[in-house]
């Protein structure tokens, strides 16, 4: 047990002491309090409703987080002299500093075709998870004055926070449309893949966001921990090299494996096989078994040669990875959801 | 129901604890910090303070409850505990419905301009975006803002902000009506108008609760008191005048002259 500070009194507390009555029994109904409220159909004030009815309630307060996060986003920049278009700023810079260090300093596009397209493609996706894994991590103790005045289902304020982050990501990716038709990707209509896709990565977002906003609740470590994390898993996902070709993983299968499907790699392979005919074409499994034209991808001399990969077998197909990106959706939102509302009633502590 | 009381509020042995970070006793060096975790001790500025110490009491439809005490008694918490905003360590409270806390510290999204925390004020209670659009202008008038209202509202006077919070939570009936010295600071005209509001409110709400130290308004606008000490119930009763005077005898204040208009005289009881 935590002890307790039982005697300090609050902060204010005057030094000349009152001596406070027990409390008068005749003031008081003999009957238990709790039966009397019980007789009286009264409810705890803090209780919390059942998960089905907390859904309905969040659903209830619909335009309260589409309003909050629009609010939010607009208010992001107004102390900016260029103002909201830094929303299309902010993923241009982005862009192009990693295209200076990956693409021309360290010139790691190791056989990638069009490898402008396919980094920029899988920084913007993974920036969608990165912001809300950092925001939402944050977001209960950064909102307690507005928890501490008004009741509503706090499962808002996460899901407002991704929300945010899904409207900068919708002008990030007009941005990179923009880019990858530059750089000689033909309009498909293939792209219209990368709605779904970017769906099931918001949902996956908002389950991820609710997790990690009752976890942040608790301690203020977790937060300051959560930048690194990200950016470890952002090494690991592939956005700056092509897991199922690079050459230092290639008998490592089960890593591969396992890399391969972790949500971050699933949404940023499924995004750039949407938009990016180059990688559609390149992706293990993508054109029929050729032995001689794997051999050929295998045996290359100067590096790995990504289009000769599309006649390999690949470690996970196409189909598996939509397959995988609904899974990972369906598995964050429940579980994510069902871990903040389990502590619904606790937030407003601090 | 009909016959007796009809309870709306009942609160049953009552505790209430804040977490502190940030309290002294540290001297805030990564050093000291981490001699902190190799000895596993708890962190000396996490300090707990249990605000409301047992607590119990039941309100029945009709009334009107003033809340005395000095500083640091426990009022607002009391309210915040009431209204489900902060949970209970131990205990708990029954509502009839919920309650509604108008207070100093209804803080609103700061960065925002007034004419966005109205709406997602009104969006939060509940409101649906047609109700909100409906009462959106009668919000404004009565704040009385002007023009601020494009403004965000960090950069509002407190008392501007203040009249904005209250038009915003008062735009709603509610059946349990919580104001925490809402009104403070509201200049003389604001006051007298939304006065006429509370009136209203608590005719239409079951149960008001009122904190305030001006004891002339607790007299004028109660008919029960509850006088709080160090989180725990020093008196309680109908008698409003009786506890106010005790109240005012035990923290050294003036004893308050009745015969005197209620509404001229402000007694001081800090």
């Amino acid at each position: 047990m935590r002890e307790r500070a039982r005697d300090q009194g609050g902060p204010g507390t005057l030094t000349d002491d009152l001596a406070i009555p027990e409390i008068d029994p005749s003031a008081l109904p003999d009957e238990p309090l709790a039966e009397l409220a019980a007789r009286y159909r009264l409810k705890p004030s803090a209780a919390r409703p059942g998960v089905l009815a907390y859904a309905g309630q969040l659903w209830a307060r619909r335009h309260f987080i589409v309003g909050f996060a629009t609010a939010r986003n607009v208010a992001m920049y107004t102390e900016a002299r260029l103002g909201q278009l830094w929303q299309v700023l902010t993923p241009l810079l982005n862009a192009a500093v990693y295209y200076l260090i990956f693409g021309l300093i360290l010139n790691t596009s190791r056989g990638v075709p069009n490898f402008l397209a396919f980094l920029i493609t899988g920084i913007f996706v993974f920036n969608f998870t990165q912001r809300a894994f950092i925001t939402t991590s944050r977001v209960m103790p950064d909102s307690l004055p507005l928890i501490r005045a008004l009741p509503f289902p706090r499962g808002c304020l996460p899901i407002g926070y991704v929300l945010i982050e899904l409207e900068q990501l919708v002008m990030s990716m007009l941005v990179l449309s923009v880019i990858v038709l530059a750089t000689g990707e033909p309009l498909t209509w293939y792209w219209l893949l990368a709605i779904p896709a970017l769906l099931m990565q918001a949902v996956f977002n908002v389950g991820m966001g609710l997790f990690l906003a009752r976890l942040g609740a608790g301690a203020d470590d977790f937060s300051q921990l959560m930048p690194f994390v990200v950016r470890t898993w952002m090494y690991a996902s592939g956005v700056m090299f092509s897991i199922q070709t690079i050459s230092s993983l290639r008998h490592h299968p089960t890593l591969t494996y396992l890399l391969q499907i972790n949500p971050a790699a699933v949404y940023i392979s499924l995004m750039r096989n949407a938009i990016l005919q180059s990688q559609r074409n390149a992706w293990p499994g993508s054109k029929p078994y050729n032995a001689a034209n794997c051999a050929l991808y295998h045996a290359a001399t100067k590096g790995p040669r990504l289009e000769f990969s599309a006649y390999c077998h690949g470690t996970v197909t196409m189909n598996g990875l939509w397959l995988w990106g609904i899974g990972w959706a369906i598995v964050a939102l429940v579980v994510g959801f069902v871990f903040f509302w389990e502590a619904e009633t606790r937030y407003g502590r601090g | 129901m009909g016959n007796g009381p009809e309870p709306t509020v009942v609160v049953d042995d009552l505790h209430v604890v804040y977490r502190v970070y940030g309290a002294g006793g540290d001297k805030g060096t990564a050093a000291t910090a981490l001699m902190r975790v190799v000895k596993r001790q708890r962190r000396p500025s996490v300090r707990e303070v249990h605000a409301i110490r047992g607590i119990s009491f039941v309100i029945n439809h009709g009334d009107a409850v003033g809340i005395i005490g000095r500083n640091g008694s426990g009022k607002s918490t009391l309210l915040q505990a009431i209204a489900g905003l902060l949970p209970p360590e131990q205990g708990c409270v029954y509502t009839s419905g919920q309650a509604a806390l108008l207070g100093v510290n209804a803080a609103l999204l700061d960065d925002l301009t007034g004419e966005r925390n109205v709406v997602l004020g009104c969006l939060a209670m509940g409101m649906t975006p047609q109700e909100t659009k409906d009462r959106y202008q009668s919000i404004v008038d009565f704040s009385g803002v002007g023009n601020f209202i494009d403004y965000p509202m960090r950069t509002y006077s407190t008392g501007m902000a203040q009249r904005l919070r209250f038009s915003i939570a008062s735009a709603k009936n509610h059946e349990i009506l919580m104001i925490d010295e809402a009104l403070a600071t509201g200049d003389a005209n604001f006051r007298a108008k939304s006065h006429e509001r509370i009136v209203q409110l608590r005719g239409e709400a079951g149960t008001v609760f009122l904190v305030a130290h001006n004891l002339a308004e607790i007299e004028a606008s109660c008919n029960r008191v509850i006088w709080l000490e160090k989180g725990k119930v020093m008196r309680q009763g109908y008698d409003v005048p009786a506890i106010v005077d005790a109240y005012l005898e035990a923290t050294g204040g003036e004893p308050r002259k009745r015969d005197r208009p209620a509404d001229s005289e402000h007694s001081a009881a800090e």
